[in-house]
């Protein structure tokens, strides 16, 4: 799954640094992410994974480093799946 | 200490009004001269309520953004200028007493606002980057100890008067330009040189000049947490709110100047209803608007504080981002209103029905951030966040 999510962070997340230099676990937004690549970025993993963000996940901290991303995917895929 | 239990023995309105009182004698000097409402903000120090934000533990009174807004308005609508200088102050205040209580050198600072009702200037505009201000040029230099800054401050509100400046920055001159960190830099540990002058259509005492800043402070100063968090946690929000409280109550003397306009003309001609009667009533409901929208403001303010996460939920941001829109196109609407009750005693200086002041002073809420800005950024957060379709929640 990270995998996927660092593709889709290289193409919506317009940072300055490769994404292959970024840690699980770095900050995605001292890395260089703004509001409208992170937006950008949720849309992408809708299409990708077939999801839909529910309002209470759209927060800072949803798409603060890409472990968050992935806690937050799963989170979605249980909440869809129940 | 016999003043301050003086002050104390008296309600924040009461000590509010005392302070407005003063700001509107001197409003249309301030406006025509283009200079600092200085009796105004002394009259503020007399009353103490530059440090009420700050929390009684620390010497201040622990005043809600609800009081603090109420006080904005109160000041405004005597002059705005000063309302707004009080406004601009409370919202640098309350980065500090959101995101600096537990740290000694910020919580000594906020001891010192309160003891010695020091005022603080805000820097976030800089030549390049305009009013976007998740984004900085700038970056903060550390060596050992110090840390030193310089930048092109192209608005500085009373930066020339203010005891002290909250200043937006990179985290190092190497950090992305979103990666910024927000010093408190203390008078006499930077210089101003002057680079733009502040010759306005309105708001011509908050004397918002241009500089070119150079700081040097000890590297505790720095605020601990990312401004990135603290713009999504509390800034912006009281920014938001407490502009619309001051824009409010110029909106509320433009309705009180028109309504006196109607009753006199409805006492000089007993049993017939005045001409601008109807637009009376009908700029009523508009000011109604005005004021709701502020108090759901301070509500979800209130709501999301309780619960840190829908803090930074994207449809928190989109309600604060509506209520600026709302704010500060209302106003302009509140007084094109009351323009046509009291026609060319409005369109005149210097008649009690004079509505020049209110409308060139309010013409500066489109523009302070942009509203074309905050509508692509809502514009964006729409694209993820869907409407809450229920009425109360
Ligand atoms: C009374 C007053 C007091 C102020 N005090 C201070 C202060 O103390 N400290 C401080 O730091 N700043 C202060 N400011 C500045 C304020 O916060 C804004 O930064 C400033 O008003 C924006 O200036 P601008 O219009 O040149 O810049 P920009 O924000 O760059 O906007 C310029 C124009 O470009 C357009 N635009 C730009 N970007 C976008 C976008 N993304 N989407 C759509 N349109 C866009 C807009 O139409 C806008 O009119 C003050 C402003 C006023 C009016």
């Amino acid at each position: 799954m990270k995998e996927q999510i660092r593709d889709l962070l290289s193409k919506h997340g317009t940072l300055p640094v490769a994404v292959s230099d970024i840690a699980d676990d770095a900050d995605l937004y001292a890395a260089g992410l703004s509001s409208f690549a992170s937006v950008q970025l949720m849309l992408g993993l809708e299409e990708a994974f077939d999801i839909e963000f529910p309002d209470h996940l759209l927060n800072r901290k949803s798409f603060s480093s890409i472990q968050a991303i992935e806690d937050t995917l799963k989170v979605i895929l249980e909440e869809e799946a129940a | 200490m016999n003043v301050l239990a003086e002050v104390q023995g008296k309600s924040l309105v009461e000590r509010a009004r005392q302070a407005a009182a003063v700001a509107g004698q001197f409003a249309d000097d301030v406006d025509r001269e283009g200079r600092f409402p200085h009796e105004a903000v002394a009259a503020m120090k007399e009353a103490r309520l530059l440090g009420i934000q700050v929390p009684v533990h620390l010497g201040g009174e622990g005043a809600s953004i609800a009081d603090i807004a109420e006080i904005s308005s109160i000041i405004s609508q005597e002059c705005a200028s000063s309302s707004m200088i009080f406004a601009m102050h409370h919202i640098k205040l309350s980065s500090e007493v959101e995101h600096g209580i537990g740290d000694a050198w910020h919580e000594g600072f906020m001891r010192r606002v309160a003891d010695e009702q020091l005022l603080i200037a805000s820097s976030t505009t800089e030549a390049g980057i305009g009013g976007n201000l998740r984004n900085s040029i700038c970056g903060i230099e550390v060596e050992g100890d110090i840390c030193r800054l310089t930048k092109e401050a192209t608005v500085i509100s009373y930066g020339e008067q203010a005891d002290a400046i909250l200043i937006t920055s990179r985290a190092h001159p190497d950090a992305a330009m979103t990666d910024q960190v927000m010093t408190v830099f203390l008078k006499g540990q930077y210089t101003l040189e002057k680079t733009h002058d502040w010759d306005t259509m309105g708001m011509r005492g908050t004397r918002s000049e241009g500089f070119l800043f150079k700081g040097e402070a000890p590297k505790e100063q720095i605020l601990p947490q990312p401004f990135a968090e603290i713009a999504a946690e509390s800034m912006l929000a009281v920014c938001h709110i407490l502009w619309s409280g001051v824009w409010y109550g110029i909106a509320v003397n433009a309705v009180a100047r028109a309504q006196d306009f109607v009753r006199k003309a409805a006492k000089a001609n007993p049993g017939s209803m005045p001409p601008g009667a109807l637009r009376l009533a009908e700029v009523s409901s508009k000011l109604q608007l005005i004021k709701s929208n502020v108090i759901a403001g301070l509500q979800k303010y209130d709501e999301a504080k309780a619960n840190p996460a829908s803090l930074t939920s994207m449809g928190f941001l989109v309600a604060m981002n509506n209520i600026k829109l709302a704010s500060s196109q209302g106003v302009l609407d509140v007084i094109n209103h009351c323009m046509l009750i009291a026609g060319i005693a409005a369109y005149k200086n210097n008649t009690p029905y004079s509505l020049s002041r209110h409308l060139r002073d309010a013409h500066s809420a489109q523009i302070m951030i942009s509203n074309d800005r905050i509508l692509s950024n809502t514009s964006n957060l729409l694209l993820a966040h869907k409407q809450n379709t229920s009425l109360l929640g």
